[in-house]
């Protein structure tokens, strides 16, 4: 028995090792997803270029200036004569913020009069505009009316609001549907379309030893490159974690039996890697879009909300970032882990009742 | 107790009868050989009898056991061989049969052993380490073949187990079947080449699912036709084709080559033959009693029963 199922482990492991397009799932894939996603999508906004009017050109305006580009929100890309100057460059994208100070700031500023000074922004990417005018909001609050309102804002959770630190939980998530998704899909449905299933049925391998031993190897797989990609966002991209590793790695072992337990489902429907391959993205695409990993599910109108609810990457990624970003356990999270134990147990049950010993 | 025992033994996919109330018993240690066409319900059967098809009705005994209730005691007393050769061909040739090995259980100690004789045995000394995707068609059936039989089934089914390999490996391939049926093993194979089954101890033809004949290949021959065979040379040949059939006493008639194969009743002479083609304008070269093939009698089966 145990001896069946650590030959069908073995073979798996010589044809992950031998088959490139799986090797390059195992290897690549999740560097791949880290690099991609750790940098490309990074929705924290900062560096925005910047050019100036300083029509005052003496002390206050310049020290107003110097506060502002210390955020390190704004890079000055140049000083400009005329408001159509200004006009021009965010035309033609060489700055995306304006700032323009009129010539009786200075006089204003010292008089103890509210200064005026405009800020042109360029609205047609939303997130800058966005982190543009809350910056500006704020600074100006503050040297305008030095001894008015003191506001300190807390942020809880992801106190330097860095975008990779919501990422990184999420990536996680991410990379384990994916691998066990897509390596699961193809495992029984290369053998059927290479004949060997057939030889595999007519041996006398049960069909749970038979599914145990193809889906151990790709849950070492996924728990490695789980062990890997914590790794990367703590030492690479200083994600720090809030909460209990441990308390992760078992609950991803719940979201793993899901997540393997859709890709024999997909396996088992399917009549050749090419089909195994579509319904594998079928079932991926809405996991990126609606589980909440890039866009807020908050944000999503009502029928859609709802669909991401039947996916189960998105339980996993709350008890991710709860985890993760703010340290909480399952006395909070177990809601999301006994959705995500009910979805594996009827996915993964669903595809054991479907594959049969027979080729009806 | 009889091997394979089969009683009324029928499936259906929809409309189509694969296998068409099948009755019959395989014998201990036989090489026993269904012969027919593509889509004569060959492997239809054999996947019945190894418990990898559930029969529509009628009943089969592999071994004892019942086909549709213990499939799985089959499974672990038979080896099968595919048609596809079903080799992992990732997996080198040592690495192939480790694997059967394990699922078969062959116990550690023993498992060496057994996978170096099987080595031997297929002609892979010394190719060990290569992957099984690289061998020939012959390498590859004899690698399949010890895959097979690597837990010493006492039966052993092998599905048309010399399709699209060349004539020197069948004959190397066959030497290892009588080597098992020797042995004590009993063979139950399916093959289309006829042939080949020249090589089973007793051939059953099969036909649109049914089975038309039963008895060993020799007697198949001398008692399959009714009537005598002549084999004529004779041009044109097509014409003779066309022409004989009409003849009074001509029973059938089949174009081998450049040669005609004549069924005729008994009473009919190879000179009678000889004329009326004459007269019909026919040169004949030549005109003579032959001994019916396994061919002759299973193309005259077809013919009559369509």
């Amino acid at each position: 028995m145990i001896a069946r199922v650590w030959s069908i482990v073995l073979k798996e492991f010589i044809q992950i090792r031998r088959d490139r397009r799986t090797l390059a799932i195992v290897l690549l894939l999740p560097v791949m997803q880290l690099t991609l996603f750790g940098y490309a999508i990074n929705t924290t906004v900062d560096h925005i270029a910047t050019v100036v009017l300083d029509q005052a050109r003496d002390a206050q305006s310049r020290g107003f200036l110097s506060t502002f580009f210390n955020t390190g929100y704004f890079d000055l890309v140049g000083q400009v004569g005329s408001i159509e100057q200004v006009r021009q460059a965010i035309d033609a994208g060489t700055a995306r913020v304006g700032i323009v100070l009129p010539p009786e700031f200075s006089r204003d500023l010292v008089a103890g009069r509210a200064p005026r000074a405009q800020m042109v922004v360029d609205g047609s990417d939303p997130n800058t505009a966005q982190t543009a005018l809350l910056v500006a909001g704020t600074l100006s609050q503050r040297s305008a009316a030095r001894q008015a309102i003191d506001l300190r804002p807390i942020v809880l959770y992801n106190p330097s609001m860095q975008s990779i630190n919501f990422m990184i939980p999420g990536l996680l998530g991410l990379i384990m549907q994916f691998q066990t998704l897509l390596l699961t899909a193809f495992a029984v449905v290369r053998e059927r379309e290479r004949g060997t299933l057939e030889q595999l049925v007519v041996t006398p391998v049960k069909p749970w030893e038979l599914m145990l031993g193809k889906i151990l190897p790709y849950v070492t797989v996924a728990f490695a490159n789980v062990l890997f990609a914590s790794a990367i966002g703590h030492f690479w991209f200083g994600v720090e974690f809030a909460g209990s590793f441990a308390l992760l790695l078992v609950l991803a072992a719940v979201f793993v039996l899901s997540s393997l337990g859709l890709g024999l489902l997909v396996s088992t429907v399917s009549q050749t890697q090419t089909q195994a391959m579509q319904l594998a993205l079928f079932v991926m695409l809405p996991s990126i879009i609606l589980s909440g990993f890039v866009f807020a599910r908050e944000s999503m109108p009502h029928p859609i909300r709802e669909l991401g609810l039947l996916i189960p990457l998105t339980y996993f990624l709350q008890i991710l970032r709860g985890i993760i970003l703010k340290g909480v356990g399952v006395e909070v999270l177990w809601p999301e882990v006994l959705a995500l134990a009910a979805f594996g147990v009827i996915v993964f049950g669903l595809s054991a009742n479907r594959f049969r010993k027979t080729l009806d | 107790m009889a091997a394979v025992e089969v009683r009324e033994l029928t499936r259906t996919f929809g409309e189509l009868v694969a296998v068409d109330h099948l009755t019959l018993d395989v014998r201990q240690g036989e090489i026993f050989a269904f012969l027919g066409p593509n889509g004569s319900g060959k492997t239809t059967t054999i996947r019945m009898l190894c418990g990898i098809i559930t029969p529509t009705s009628g009943q089969g005994r592999v071994l004892g056991f019942d086909v549709a209730t213990q499939s799985e005691f089959i499974k672990a007393r038979i080896g099968y061989m595919s048609q596809r050769f079903a080799l992992y061909e990732d997996l080198t040739v040592r690495e192939n049969l480790n694997f059967y090995a394990g699922l078969y259980q062959v116990a550690g100690g023993r498992r060496a052993q057994r996978v170096r004789e099987l080595i031997a045995m297929a002609g892979l000394t010394g190719h060990e380490r290569q992957l099984a995707g690289h061998l020939s068609g012959g390498w590859k059936q004899r690698l399949a073949l010890g895959c097979a039989i690597v837990h010493q089934p006492p039966l052993l089914f092998l599905d048309e187990p010399t399709a699209g390999v060349d004539p020197v490996s069948r004959r190397s391939f066959w030497t290892l079947i009588y080597g098992l049926a020797r042995g004590g093993v009993t063979i139950f194979l399916t093959t289309h080449y006829i042939d080949e089954a020249e090589h089973a101890d007793r051939v059953a033809l099969m036909l649109n699912g049914r089975m038309v004949a039963l008895a060993p290949p020799r007697e198949l021959r001398e008692t399959g036709l009714s009537g005598t065979l002549l084999e004529v040379e004779c041009e044109p040949a097509v014409d003779a084709l066309e022409f004989l059939p009409t003849v009074a006493g001509v029973r059938e008639v089949t174009l081998y080559g450049t040669l005609l194969h004549v069924l005729v009743e008994d009473h009919f002479s190879a000179d009678a033959l000889a004329a009326a083609l004459r007269a019909k304008g026919i040169a004949v070269t030549s005109v003579r009693e032959i001994k019916p093939s396994l061919e002759d009698v299973f193309v005259s089966r077809i013919r009559s029963s369509i």
